[in-house]
């Protein structure tokens, strides 16, 4: 649920970075904070565990400028990855405005993407959303890494709804900015037709 | 149309202002902050600059979000509000009207009873006006999001 003021006329939205355990959603946005103007980002939070994985949730706010006369915000989350924490992750889907779903592009890791997918689609339902048409990026991460499945098969997988879909190196920011400016389009387009 | 989204508009966001503003001065506050439950900022009032609002609005949403999950597993519906003391500041921090989140930052000029009492009434008024949002919600604004275009939202990445 974006959060519109007309007021101080600004637009604040939510996306979620959602996916299995070590997929890079923390490194999407460790990349995002340290290549963004430090005057259009704020502080980068990580509620983590000692070593490094995320607990709770990775933070990042964004203000990219301004459209119609409106500043836009926009707040990156990130969800813990690992199965055991799927309460967190519901509670971090509460208002999300649009998606991320990070896949891990190696071979091994395709059962983990599905069933982080199925988890996703049942934990937006939970939270009243449409599985089918909440505003949805894919990105297929690690796409440096061997061996990894095609494209094609990460598309027959993961992608039902035919989405945009983008590969990517988090670490070294292949595909990060893509991933991104295309979830914020889409949120864009949806708050425009106020669909949800 | 923007059903679906949370809207305030002037005479609301004014009045949540100055809601805050009173408790602000009546519970002997440093900062009160006023967040949705997504982690939005929607009002301040105090001494603001000394803090990083977007960062606490983002982390006390999400501290209700956590102790709203443990609440719930032990059959409660919520616990409606968190306390937490530190050395020099201490932190109220009440959920209102199931959707709101009041922040209260205090030191020891104030206490947590007087903050408590302040906090109460300051959620009867903020309760009043968050029915007021609600009435207007399926109002449109002139130059509003509605009517963006592809080329509006094109040229936030150029």
């Amino acid at each position: 649920m974006s959060f519109i003021n007309y007021s101080s006329r600004e637009i604040n939205c939510k996306i979620v970075y959602y996916g299995p355990g070590l997929c890079g959603k923390t490194t999407n946005l460790q990349y995002i904070y340290r290549r963004m103007n430090p005057e259009s980002r704020g502080r980068m939070i990580s509620l983590a565990t000692e070593t490094e994985r995320t607990l709770f949730f990775d933070f990042l706010p964004l203000s990219l400028g301004e459209i119609r006369g409106f500043k836009t915000r926009f707040h990156l989350y990130t969800v813990p990855g690992q199965v055991f924490y799927d309460a967190s992750r519901r509670l971090i889907l509460r208002g999300v405005d649009g998606v991320v779903f990070c896949a891990d592009s190696q071979l091994t890791r395709m059962d983990s993407n599905v069933e982080s997918m199925e988890n996703l689609r049942i934990n937006l339902r939970e939270q009243g959303y449409d599985a089918d048409r909440i505003p949805m990026v894919l990105q297929y991460n690690k796409r440096d890494l061997n061996p990894v499945a095609s494209v094609a098969e990460l598309h027959s997988l993961l992608n039902y709804r035919n989405g945009p879909e983008f590969e990517a190196v988090a670490p070294t920011g292949v595909g990060v900015f893509e991933t991104l400016k295309a979830v914020i389009k889409l949120i864009l387009i949806d708050l425009k037709k106020g669909k949800r | 149309m923007t059903r679906g989204h949370f809207i305030l508009h002037d005479k609301e966001y004014e009045g949540f202002q100055s809601v805050l503003k009173r408790l602000l001065a009546d519970s002997y506050a440093k900062v009160v902050f006023l967040v949705d439950k997504n982690g939005s900022l929607l009002a301040t009032a105090g001494e603001t600059e000394d803090f990083d609002t977007t960062s606490l609005a983002s982390l006390a949403a999400g501290n209700i979000a956590a102790t709203g999950g443990l609440a719930s597993l032990i059959g409660e519906k919520e616990f409606s509000i968190l306390f937490h003391e530190g050395e020099r500041d201490n932190m109220h921090i009440s959920v209102v009207a199931n959707r709101l989140i009041l922040v209260v930052i205090f030191d020891r000029r104030s206490s947590v009873g007087l903050v408590r009492l302040r906090v109460r009434r300051a959620a009867v008024d903020l309760e009043r006006i968050l029915r007021e949002v609600d009435a207007k919600a399926g109002q449109e604004e002139e130059g509003g999001i509605e009517e963006l275009t592809e080329a509006d939202i094109e040229s936030l990445f150029q």
